[in-house]
């Protein structure tokens, strides 16, 4: 008899799945403000997966970190927003592909 | 078949299903909603796992702070005057393959009978303690004051405080200096220089100095 409960297997393998999800959305999009919904993605799957290790093994440290690395998206969201505003001004567009000026 | 894991799994699939369209919409706005969507989601499949307060803290600052600066930016940027070209990057065929391989090998390291184990019980991500002082008798016969550490079961939020303050005091305080760093950095990054026929058009109350500034200035040459 399988357990009845979703075991951490279960919420790895969904944790992979939104961040494959979220991978994929970052290199084949073109719109930058996608592209950073995409990385918002990705790290809310490394929260689901912070937090059910931090239920398998019975410790606080997986919550404290998740708690940390939301400050760090909110910041960042704030920062790459800022960025996208100042690339529409300069260039009327905020496709990623136009924004090659330094031929990277 | 457990009301857990029906749970979990209808959350699973809308997750799952809304993150796709997240990453497939055309009009960002749609996209946005739908984020919000997988936030509420994954909100949700925190609390499942007994982490009330990360729950609490994803909708406020995901679905309240972050999704509200997303459609705020959305809504500076016309997206009706852009252009209309593809949706799809020139190497859309290479992140398909890149996205294929990380899930496969996410699924491969993690296939059901990993993990399998006997759910412990979350009383430690609830639990917290307190200290007292405590009259010891030693062998001796001389008395001595002892520090006891002592635990209690209470809220999860309040285990999840007691270890940001006690333990993570000094990341804490590198994560506000941090957020301030960012807002600072976002202004800047995000501000607009005015063009000379805008400087004209100033009114003039915010070319005035104030009369503190003068007084300070006084002051100084004084």
């Amino acid at each position: 008899m399988p357990e009845a409960i979703p075991s951490t297997a279960a919420y790895l393998m969904l944790s992979g799945t939104l961040f494959a999800i979220g991978l994929v959305g970052v290199i084949i999009r073109r719109n930058m403000i996608t592209v950073l919904m995409a990385v918002e993605l990705m790290m809310n799957a490394v929260n689901i997966n912070l937090v059910a290790f931090s239920h398998r093994f019975a410790s606080l440290e997986g919550q404290i970190f998740t708690i940390f690395i939301i400050t760090v998206a909110a910041g960042e969201a704030a920062v790459g927003l800022a960025i996208i505003i100042q690339l529409y001004r300069l260039k009327s567009t905020i496709n990623v592909d136009e924004a090659r000026s330094m031929n990277g | 078949m457990s009301p857990e894991l029906l749970v979990f799994a209808v959350i699973g699939t809308i997750a799952v299903a809304a993150s796709i369209l997240v990453i497939s919409m055309r009009n960002p706005v749609h996209s946005a909603l739908f984020l919000l969507l997988t936030f509420l989601c994954v909100a949700v499949l925190f609390v499942m796992k007994g982490a009330e307060f990360v729950g609490a803290v994803q909708v406020l600052v995901y679905a309240g702070g972050i999704m509200v600066l997303f459609l705020f930016v959305v809504m500076l940027i016309n997206v009706r005057h852009l252009p209309d070209e593809k949706v799809l990057s020139n190497f859309w065929k290479g992140g398909f393959a890149v996205g294929l391989a990380v899930f496969i090998l996410f699924v491969t390291l993690v296939r059901p009978g990993v993990y399998h184990d006997p759910v412990p019980s979350d009383k430690a991500l609830r639990s917290t303690y307190t200290y007292r002082h405590r009259k010891v008798k030693n062998p001796d016969g001389t008395v001595t004051r002892k520090l006891i550490r002592r635990g209690k079961v209470a809220g999860n939020s309040e285990a999840v405080a007691m270890a940001l303050y006690t333990d993570y005091l000094v990341p804490f305080e590198v994560a506000s200096l941090f957020l301030l760093v960012a807002m600072i950095g976002a202004i800047v990054i995000g501000k607009r220089e005015l063009s000379a026929s805008e400087e004209e058009n100033i009114p003039a109350y915010m070319l005035e100095r104030s009369e503190t500034e003068h007084e300070i200035k006084e002051a100084m040459s004084a």
